[in-house]
């Protein structure tokens, strides 16, 4: 991307996130099966699919897991190919994922983890580390947003948290660690009516026209919060059928037997 | 150094008097190979140390030859020739290098990663300093100011010329020199170590430590101390420091003798760093201690804390033995074995006195093909009513070439006590490293954050400066042992 290039994108809508005919396997069993899908700055897209059709295996494979590497087709972040980028290098280079089960991390403080996830992403964009006292103040500052008590913070990282709790500390990293693409992977289960709402606040306020955001859910009550400019319907490896929120509604009616159906 | 030649005559008159005895050079800057009665008297006369010290050394070393070598830890390594060791050597001044270029850059990079300053990293590798050295002078302030107090810290070799009478009374006291093969050896070769003596009331004004007991270069390998805590006083002794220590010395036995009176307590924390040798174990550093304390007053307390990274055999237990009722003995230990280390360590706590009180927590990291062994022993002996004791010994597996292993002894003479024992084993999961890999970081970085998680609880025991090190140097010593 030349710097003329980038003149000429201003206002326009910049490739973000572009996967490629992914195929990818898990224990000889074709889990996608080819599956492509673009996303742009500015938008959100949302991917409802049933159960085990492999919604959190695309994240992984998005995100660079060990074991979830593609048996061919490509995937690119702004531009840049990831295949052959490690897991870390992917997250520092922007790509956050919001993980379906937010894992423990006995004894590591909430505080210190954030700032050295924090601190690794900047380093990355060539930005000063924030030192102790700046980096609590911001910490401070994003957590009275999502209504997470600083007592949270100082917490190890997810041990003992309730469900909702751990999805909301998930955002909240998403927002000290401003990611280009961040996929966040049904974050809305297991939260309450209240919890649904700040969370959703929560992520709203961080859409603008340079990051992208794709929300896996079963559910379209998040995608009332959480407007989508895209709705994807993933059905045993492949993306089905797109369109508007439209069709978060057509699923919630009918289910995704007439779609799978049909397609 | 050189032999008086009243020194020289004597020792050829004992010597000769041996049957195998040999004429020392005594003018020699190292005695010979190997170990005899002749060779303890040797260094006892090169200490110019009195009668009843050298005395000491030899029935110590008379028990040593009646004694075999443990073998019950579970640790496997050659058989040691004792005869093929130098067991002393007059004190020489490290290697003098002009600046720190001259240095191996990999120790450099060691240090840097560790945060050590240009200056100490100098004084470490032995680079010659023509500034006045900031420590020197901050050592001589120091200990001004624990002489004003009445605090002796010492040279153990200085202490027995300045007070033979406390170390008369106190050494071997916690540790008979019958108490084991390494300890006995230890009784009969020791070559330095410090001595500190806290007078009655006096609450030590600072952490007393190795790095600043000055006018002593090198404790060898046989190390000695001993630590009087008097009524109604504190200390804590820092032992060890961070950065990696070599030595072309391969066996370490050391001995740690502690004595805590009426309401006294004693602080120890170690951390020990010697080179484990490489990726295969050779040319590492077998480090076999004797540490005890004895908590002989009321209300006296003794707590060990110890990091352990180096080494490629540790064979280390220290220990309360708690005869003054309300007594207290704590243990906080982590152990890293990485590669082909193996370590064996553990605590002791004997319970003699009424209403005693032990906890222990250990915790173990295993990586590579390391083996790492606790052992503890909890002893309530019958007069101990009313004693309790908390055990929490957690093992931590990186990869699945490393082996963790937890055996505990509990010894209960009376009902009225309580002895509680908790074990867990856990990994570090994928999902653990995934997830922090996720958030940006690095392979090592998150290994060393969830090791230091598990850590944590003995991590907060250390004093504060040196819990940073140390938590930086539990990352070193696990580079690359993951992913
Ligand atoms: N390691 C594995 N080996 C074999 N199959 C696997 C493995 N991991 C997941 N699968 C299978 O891959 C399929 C997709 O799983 P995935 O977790 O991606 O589904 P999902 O769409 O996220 O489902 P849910 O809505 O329940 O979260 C499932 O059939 C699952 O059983
Ligand atoms: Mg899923």
């Amino acid at each position: 991307m030349g710097n003329l290039n980038y003149l000429t994108n201003i206002g326009k809508k910049m490739s973000l996130l572009e996967i490629k005919n992914a195929k990818l396997k898990l224990d000889d069993k074709d889990i996608l099966k080819g599956l492509s899908l673009s996303v742009n700055s500015g938008e959100v897209h949302a991917i409802m699919g049933p159960n085990g059709s492999g919604k959190s295996t695309l994240s992984y494979m998005l995100a660079g897991r060990d074991g979830y590497e593609l048996e061919s087709g490509e995937v690119f972040l702004e531009e840049q190919s990831l295949l052959d980028m490690e897991a870390d290098e992917r997250a520092r280079s922007g790509l956050f994922l919001a993980f379906q089960y937010p894992v423990e991390l006995p004894g590591v403080g909430g505080m210190s983890f954030l700032r050295e996830a924090v601190n690794s992403r900047r380093k990355y964009l060539g930005e000063d580390e924030l030192d102790h006292l700046a980096f609590v103040k911001e910490a401070r500052k994003v957590a009275s947003k999502m209504f997470v008590k600083d007592e949270m913070l100082k917490r190890a990282v997810n041990v003992g948290f309730s469900g909702g709790e751990k999805k909301r500390f998930e955002i909240l990293q998403m927002a000290m660690l401003k990611p280009k693409v961040s996929i966040l992977d049904e974050t809305d289960s297991g939260l309450d009516v209240d919890a649904l709402k700040i969370v959703s606040d929560g992520v709203n306020a961080q859409r603008n026209d340079e990051n992208a955001i794709v929300v896996i859910t079963h559910y379209q009550r998040l995608l009332d919060y959480i407007v989508p400019d895209f709705v994807h319907i993933l059905s045993d490896g492949n993306i089905i059928k797109s369109g508007g929120p439209e069709l978060a509604l057509e699923v919630e009616k009918n289910g995704y037997a007439g779609l799978i159906n049909a397609a | 150094m050189v032999a008086t030649q009243e020194t020289i005559d004597k020792v050829k008159e004992v010597s000769s008097t041996y049957k195998y005895g040999f004429v020392t050079d005594l003018e020699a800057e190292k005695a010979p190979l190997g170990l005899s009665e002749d060779i303890v008297k040797f260094i006892s006369h090169k200490k110019k140390e009195p009668k009843w010290l050298l005395e000491w050394r030899l029935k110590a070393y008379k028990k040593w030859l009646s004694m075999e070598a443990p073998n019950w830890a579970m640790v496997d390594f050659p058989k040691i020739n004792f005869q093929d060791i130098y067991y002393y050597s007059a004190p020489k001044a490290k290697p003098k290098l002009n600046s720190l270029d001259e240095v191996d850059p990999e120790l450099l990079r060691t240090y840097e990663k560790l945060g050590i300053p240009i200056k100490e990293q100098e004084v470490l590798a032995g680079v010659a300093v023509d500034y006045v050295f900031d420590s020197v002078s901050v050592a001589t302030t120091f200990r001004e100011k624990l002489a004003k107090e009445g605090i002796i810290f010492c040279p153990i070799s200085e202490a027995v010329q300045s007070h033979p009478d406390l170390v008369k009374k106190y050494i071997g006291s916690v540790i008979p020199i019958s108490d084991n093969y390494y300890a006995a050896l230890n009784s009969a070769v020791f070559t330095d170590g410090s001595f500190v003596y806290i007078p009655k009331g006096v609450k030590c004004p600072m952490e007393l430590s190795t790095y600043f007991r000055i006018n002593e270069q090198n404790s060898g390998q046989f190390e000695r101390t001993l630590i009087i805590a008097e009524d109604n006083t504190y200390v804590s002794y820092l032992e060890g420091c961070t950065a990696p220590q070599r030595d072309e010395n391969q066996l370490h036995a050391a001995v740690v003798e502690l004595v805590a009176m009426n309401n006294a307590e004693i602080k120890y924390s170690t951390v020990q760093n010697w080179y484990p040798g490489d990726k295969d174990g050779r040319g590492g550093i077998y480090n076999f201690v004797t540490k005890r304390g004895n908590c002989l007053g009321k209300k006296s307390k003794i707590s060990w804390t110890q990091v352990e990274t180096g080494s490629a055999i540790t064979w280390k237990y220290p220990s309360c033995v708690l005869k003054g009722d309300d007594s207290v003995g704590e243990f906080y230990s982590v152990a890293v074995a990485n590669n082909a280390q193996q370590a064996d360590t553990g605590t002791k706590m004997i319970h003699i006195g009424k209403n005693t009180k032990s906890t222990i927590i250990s915790k173990g990291i295993s990586a590579g093909k390391a083996q790492n062994t606790y052992r503890g022993q909890v002893q309530i002996q019958k007069n101990a009513k009313g004693s309790r004791n908390f055990t929490q010994c957690d093992s931590l597996l990186i990869g699945d070439k490393c082996g963790a292993h937890t055996v505990p002894y509990i010894n209960q003479f009376t009902p009225h006590a309580r002895v509680e024992h908790e074990a867990t084993t856990s990994k570090i999961s994928e999902d653990q490293l995934f997830y922090c890999l996720q958030r940006g970081l690095n392979t090592e970085q998150a290994t060393s954050l969830i090791v230091n998680g598990f850590c944590k609880e003995v991590m907060k025991e250390l004093p504060m400066e040196f819990a940073v090190e140390a938590q930086k140097l539990i990352g070193i010593s696990l580079e690359g042992s993951v992913g």
